[in-house]
């Protein structure tokens, strides 16, 4: 009996030893592995540092469960795919790739690795495992454009372009579409840099508004060179995905900014889950993903008042930034009154609303 | 006080040896960063410059890389034995990528076995005309081939960006700046499979041969090196300058031209905004640690192709900034340089008489 018992016990012993073994193992399993592309350096202040914050609020969310990576300056050439590839074969299973040149390389890896989760950002591509996401940052455009709107004394808002795609043209659009709402005698002038990050090119393009006679500037591209001008010249602009308040204290009304980490942090959670699944997300103020920053004190509290609203009917849905009547820059109408834009004839826009000035460079 | 002064007949040995010196120097410069920087320097060395290369698919990258950076640094090699001050190779591979890439856009869905040689002619043809304007403005104008060749890059750069946003748009591709993808007849074949290495190498490596028997066993490459090395004596044979111009130019600028249309018929198979990282521009440091010699640029073209690679294992293994790619190729080129002034220099202290035979040995020369 006393025998019995005791190797009884000794068998719960080894038993109770063996299962916590198991769960040290658990335990000590390799936290999940994410991994960011970034087509800038990280210290750009502007698009890629915003999806480094995102980064880092994963790891903040969710502390040792995951572990992750990133790859900055990574060129829009040949190179992203072996970049891709590799984050792969280190054992990362998932992948967000940041930029809208990275999607071919990321649906070309996406294939060889089907264990494994890719994100391709602003892109428009999907697989069984590679999901799109994207932020609907017109409407955070658009506010801005109801502020630049009230605000503006030489009626001619500047918008500095990086490259004629349907992204940045939605968001100059809505700008402008923003700032018609309040004030019908507005024109946005704008000019394309060709590039996403080149503060000399995009300092030169917003002296040049400037000198056009804007006094509200904003802008498509990834540095705060903008506002810094805007700043020196003692006009007006908007912070672009970052807050560029520290560039340009008087200048920088309020920033349209991208809160990635809500979107990082779920898909995160899925793969955790074993609940992670491809499809394309269009996030904006309403979920979270684009902030307004706390408006700058010189705007004026009636201005104030009239965003606050517009944000309102935004986010409750009374307000859709593309709906009709619409007409483009060249007077042709393009939506009937009460009409709403659909989802891919917005992705893949290619033409100025009634305001802007100029066209597009073909 | 010391002062440079030029030697009689600087060492032909130390020439050869000069960019190994300057490679081992930029690796002893690693090793103090990389331990500043707080990183194991054992473990580092291993990422940034075996890792990368130690599977099939790697070394495969590292010869899909090197190839552009070759064809363009044999070009380069080429100009500036002949004291034609080149920097816009960068310039005549975006145009290679044009035009090779737009016979590939009027082809179609072409299944034609001159598909691909028609691209790759029409990608030289195309690097040699931009190679031509500069050749051209010197001879004719004597301009600057330093500057026009450069300013010639952004105009080249622009009008890629102009064709893809434009004209040459794929009209299913959402108004995003691409233009349809290449057909299967259009690409280059593949060398080995499961890697990513095709066509390019070997025409890299052929042109290689090429160009050596080029400057070394035909006349015209002869005239190539009197005229750089000593440009009276050249006047004075009666050489033309200006042919020669012409001549490099032209070269340099198809080469490049077939590494453009090698990009876009290659990895990327399409036409888009962006082709190249600046492999143009990375092969002045391959030409220059080559020696301008064709099978010094092979190798250089490799190892500027593995800093790459290695820069990119640092981050993602090693969570170091992209910029120390940068800062090794540019610290390579900073010794080679150095080196090469105490090829051609030495130095002396003019405040107590060295007796002249007490030169600095070659090894100060290298660091």
């Amino acid at each position: 009996m006393m025998i019995r018992s005791i190797l009884k016990l000794a068998v719960l012993v080894f038993s109770a030893v063996a299962s916590l073994a198991a769960t040290s193992v658990v335990n000590a399993a390799e936290p999940l592995k994410i991994a960011f592309v970034y087509l800038g350096p990280v210290g750009d202040g502007g698009w890629t540092f915003q999806h480094n914050q995102g980064r880092l609020a994963v790891e903040k969310a969710l502390g040792d469960k995951v572990k992750t990576t990133y790859v900055e300056n990574v060129p829009e050439t040949a190179d992203a795919e072996r970049v891709i590839r590799q984050l792969a074969v280190d054992g990362n299973k998932l992948i967000f790739t940041t930029s809208f040149g990275y999607m071919d390389p990321t649906l070309k890896v996406a294939k060889l690795f089907p264990k494994t989760y890719f994100e391709h950002a602003t892109g428009y591509k999907t697989a069984p495992n590679l999901a799109t996401y994207q932020t609907r940052f017109y409407e955070g455009a658009y506010l801005l454009g109801v502020i630049a709107g009230k605000m503006t004394k030489t009626n001619t808002l500047g918008f500095v372009g990086s490259f004629p795609i349907p992204e940045v043209i939605r968001n100059i659009n809505a700008y402008t579409m923003g700032a018609r709402s309040v004030n019908p005698n507005i024109k946005t002038k704008v000019i394309w840099v060709n590039t996403w990050y080149d503060p000399g090119k995009e300092r030169q393009a917003a002296e040049t508004l400037v000198a056009q006679g804007a006094d509200m500037l904003a802008q498509n591209t990834d540095s705060p060179a903008v506002v810094q001008v805007a700043e020196e010249k003692k006009v007006h602009a908007f912070g672009w995905d970052s807050d560029m308040a520290q560039y340009g204290p008087h200048a920088e009304l309020t920033a349209n900014t991208e809160n990635w980490g809500v979107y990082y942090i779920r898909e995160a959670k899925r793969v955790l889950d074993g609940t992670w699944k491809p499809g394309e997300t269009h996030w904006g103020i309403k979920e979270g993903m684009v902030v307004l920053k706390p408006l700058n004190p010189a705007v004026p509290p009636e201005v104030a008042k009239l965003f606050e609203a517009k944000m309102k009917a935004i986010v409750d849905g009374t307000l859709i930034p593309f709906s009709g009547p619409l007409k483009d820059s060249t007077g042709i109408e393009k939506l009937a009154k009460g009409a709403v834009m659909p989802l891919s004839d917005l992705m893949a826009i290619n033409w100025y609303v009634e305001g802007v000035d100029g066209t597009i460079p073909k | 006080m010391y002062r440079l002064e030029k030697r009689p007949q600087p060492s032909a040995v130390m020439r050869v040896v000069s960019p190994l010196l300057a490679a081992v120097a930029m690796l002893v410069t690693g090793f103090v960063v990389f331990t500043l920087l707080g990183k194991d320097p054992a473990q580092a060395f291993y990422v940034f410059f075996i890792k990368p290369i130690n599977t099939s698919y790697g070394f495969g990258e590292l010869l899909l890389k090197a190839s552009p950076l070759i064809l363009c640094g044999l070009g380069l090699a080429l100009c500036y034995r002949a004291n034609v001050w080149n920097i816009g190779a960068e310039g005549h591979l975006t145009l290679g990528a044009i035009t090779g890439g737009g016979v590939a856009l009027w082809l179609g869905d072409s299944t034609s076995l001159f598909a691909l040689p028609l691209m790759l002619l029409a990608g030289a043809l195309g690097g040699a005309a931009w190679g031509a304007i500069p050749a051209w403005l010197r001879n004719r104008f004597h301009t600057n081939e330093i500057l026009v060749s450069l300013m010639l890059v952004y105009i080249a750069q622009l009008l890629l960006s102009y064709l893809v946003h434009g004209p040459w748009r794929d009209p299913a591709g959402y108004n995003f700046p691409q233009s349809k993808a290449f057909g299967e007849a259009e690409l280059l074949p593949m060398l080995i499979q499961q890697t990513r290495v095709n066509g390019s190498l070997v025409l890299a490596l052929v042109l290689a041969g090429a160009s050596w028997f080029f400057s070394e066993k035909t006349f015209a490459g002869f005239r190539l090196q009197v005229a750089g090395l000593a440009p009276a004596a050249a006047a004075y044979a009666g050489f033309s300058e200006k042919r020669n111009v012409w001549l490099v130019m032209l070269l340099s600028g198809a080469s490049a031209g077939l590494a453009g249309v090698c990009e876009v018929a290659g990895p990327i198979g399409q036409l888009q905004a962006s082709i190249s990282p600046g492999y143009g521009f990375a092969a002045i440091i391959v030409a220059w640690v080559g020696r301008l010699h064709p099978l010094g640029v092979v190798l250089g073209g490799l190892l500027m192709s593995l800093l790459y690679l290695g820069g990119e294992a640092a981050q993602m293994q090693l969570a170091l900034p992209s910029a120390v790619t940068g800062l090794f190729q540019g610290v390579l080129l900073f010794y080679l340089l150095a080196a090469d002034i105490f090829i051609n220099y030495r130095l002396r202290n003019t405040a107590t008489a060295t007796p002249p035979n007490a030169a600095p040995s070659s090894t100060e020369a290298g660091v």
